[in-house]
């Protein structure tokens, strides 16, 4: 046996289990969901070919088809999401990050501080909470009482409020950016600070010259992984709503509708075709950012 | 002296800056773990955070669940899927981290792009067919669909992470180790491994903590309470209560955090290393 060969089926061997797993449970998935985007199927019965019926219910199509105004709702709901959350957790994370490059004894303690809300976030418990405290009758409502305020809405009750706090407890969760960022700051060689000041510029100056042109690949790549993941958010807004999605839909992200769609009404060909859709939408996204940050990315620092 | 007064001044208000911003961060944490000792109808009325008596009953409350399945049950379950997570990503991803860092074989360079698009795929598009795969094996309401594709390398993200590391390992090791007749497996389970400890520690992290906050696949495949984890009591019991059980509520949620609080103090050092060797999320 020659030696090439042997490497070839020692390294195969070492990679069996992941092939096995990226065929029977990733690429395979992959293809029957994108079959059964095509039919009806209710798991009772075969699944039936639609052709593109499920599409055009989704986007409507004719004149007699309009569309299907919760499923077009929850991406507006997701898409405001996304585009809010994430830009302000990573001018948050940034901000954050910048303080915590600074020199101070108990800075170890501090960093650790500012990285629970990412730890704890992410759980039912903290949605549980969060429910509280935006109630009509929780503590937000009762500080803001307490220094005087009256009339207060609830908020998470009330559709205009309801995505705000959502957006809200994905932006508090700023902490792994944070530290992604603050490993960046601490790459950017110290002399060119150093020099700039001599040159007479200042802090502002400074970081729009030197600190974010050196953090852009890092931006760039925190941006495009928040992104992805902030358009799978599920288990905030479903605690947070009851599993509704509510009020009125105004929580209705896309990953919560595909849930009731699959699992609720048992109309597994319209969730299927929804997950494709999805992925479209992140596949074109994310090619766009890559377009764009062509231009404002700037790699290394031999220029 | 001015200058250093100046400075001292300084520090000093960046420090207050960020204790008062800290604080504001972690009241609501603070607050929770406060009105978890306090009666449930303070829970309504006292946006403080220090309870006036130290008042336990929430807790053994709260610890009895919905009566026929009490948090005992929870959180052995919880615990359970979470170690057997970890214990097949550990395995499994340094099994093909270790074939990617390390091997040379035809197809490699696709294999890899290949394995880091799966780290992008939206969860979405295999969820269905899985689903209905798995329920085909009669495995709704047991762990299996939640622990058995870890042993099988899916969670590229901790591939990607163990990559990183390996790749950063001085090669001289494994070369007089293979030159001394080691074969690959000896070099992967004697040598690699063991230097790759650090690594293994943030995935053993990351894979529990993530484990026990995946709640869309415990909700997906779990359908008897005998069978839930946290996450899912957590659920059930804010279904069933009515104002007078929040205290209660509040009690078990902050049992459900300590995990998380307990891995991340005693371990910290392995988080960060894990979130900036892959420079993704956490």
């Amino acid at each position: 046996m020659n030696k090439k060969l042997r490497e070839n089926l020692t390294s195969y061997a070492f990679l069996t289990p992941w092939l096995l797993g990226f065929f029977i449970l990733t690429l395979y998935p992959m293809f029957s969901s994108l079959y059964l985007a095509f039919t009806q199927y209710s798991l009772r019965q075969p699944p039936t070919w639609v052709g593109l019926r499920n599409f055009i219910t989704m986007f409507g199509g004719s004149e007699t088809i309009m569309g299907d105004e919760r499923f077009l709702n929850s991406v507006g709901v997701t898409f405001k999401f996304v585009f809010l959350s994430v830009p302000l957790k990573l001018i948050f994370a940034l901000v954050v990050a910048m303080l915590m490059n600074k020199k101070l004894k108990l800075i170890g303690l501090y960093r650790a501080l500012y990285y629970i809300p990412t730890l704890l976030g992410g759980s039912v418990a903290i949605a549980v909470l969060w429910r509280r405290i935006f109630a009509g009758d929780g503590l937000l409502n009762l500080i803001l009482m307490k220094i005087g305020m009256t009339d207060l809405p609830a908020w998470i009750s009330n559709p205009k409020y309801a995505l705000g706090t959502l957006i809200l407890l994905a932006v508090w969760q700023f902490g792994s950016p944070m530290i992604i960022f603050l490993a960046g700051l601490q790459q950017i060689p110290k002399e060119y600070y150093e020099a700039s000041s001599v040159d007479g510029a200042g802090k502002i100056r400074q970081f729009f010259a030197i600190t974010l042109p050196g953090l852009s690949p890092i931006i760039f790549f925190n941006l495009v992984m928040q992104m992805v993941s902030a358009f799978q958010s599920f288990t905030q807004a479903f605690i947070v709503s009851g599993g509704s999605g509510g009020p009125l839909d105004s929580t209705m992200f896309y990953s919560l509708y595909l849930y009731i769609k699959g699992f609720g009404f048992s109309e597994m060909g319209y969730a299927a075709a929804m997950a494709w859709v999805l992925l479209l939408i992140i596949a074109v996204l994310t090619a766009f950012a890559f377009k764009v940050s062509g231009n404002l990315v700037t790699y290394g620092s031999g220029e | 002296m001015t200058l250093n007064a100046k400075e001292m001044t300084k520090s000093g208000l960046l420090n207050v800056f960020i204790l008062v911003l800290g604080f504001a961060m972690l009241y609501p944490i603070l607050w929770l773990i406060g009105a978890s000792f306090k009666p449930s109808n303070m829970i309504f009325t006292d946006p403080g955070i220090f309870p006036t008596t130290v008042d336990l009953s929430n807790y053994s409350e709260g610890w009895k669940g919905i009566g026929i399945v009490n948090f005992g049950t929870f959180f052995r379950n919880s615990f359970t899927i979470c170690l057997l997570s970890a214990l097949g990503n550990v395995m499994f991803c340094s099994l093909t981290a270790y074939a990617f860092a390390r091997l040379n074989f035809s197809g490699k360079r696709i294999w890899f792009a290949v394995m880091m698009l799966t780290l992008m795929l939206p969860a979405h598009v295999t969820t269905i067919p899985r689903y209905i795969m798995f329920r085909s094996f009669g495995w709704i309401n047991t762990f299996l669909p939640i622990v058995v594709p870890k042993f099988f390398a899916t969670d590229a993200f901790f591939i990607f992470l163990l990559v990183q590391f390996i790749r950063g390992l001085p090669k001289d090791l494994d070369e007089s180790a293979y030159l001394d007749g080691c074969t690959k497996f000896g070099i992967f389970a004697r040598i690699i491994m063991p230097l790759t400890t650090p690594a293994v520690i943030s995935t053993v992290l990351f894979s529990f903590l993530w484990t026990w906050d995946d709640f869309f696949n415990q909700l997906l495949y779990l359908t008897s309470p005998n069978m839930y984890t946290v996450p899912m009591g957590l659920r059930l019991f804010l279904d069933a209560s009515g104002k007078s059980s929040w205290g209660p509520m509040f009690a078990m949620s902050v049992l459900s955090l300590i995990p998380a609080f307990a891995l991340f103090f005693s371990l910290q050092k392995y988080f960060v290393k894990g979130i900036a060797t892959t420079g993704i999320k956490g």
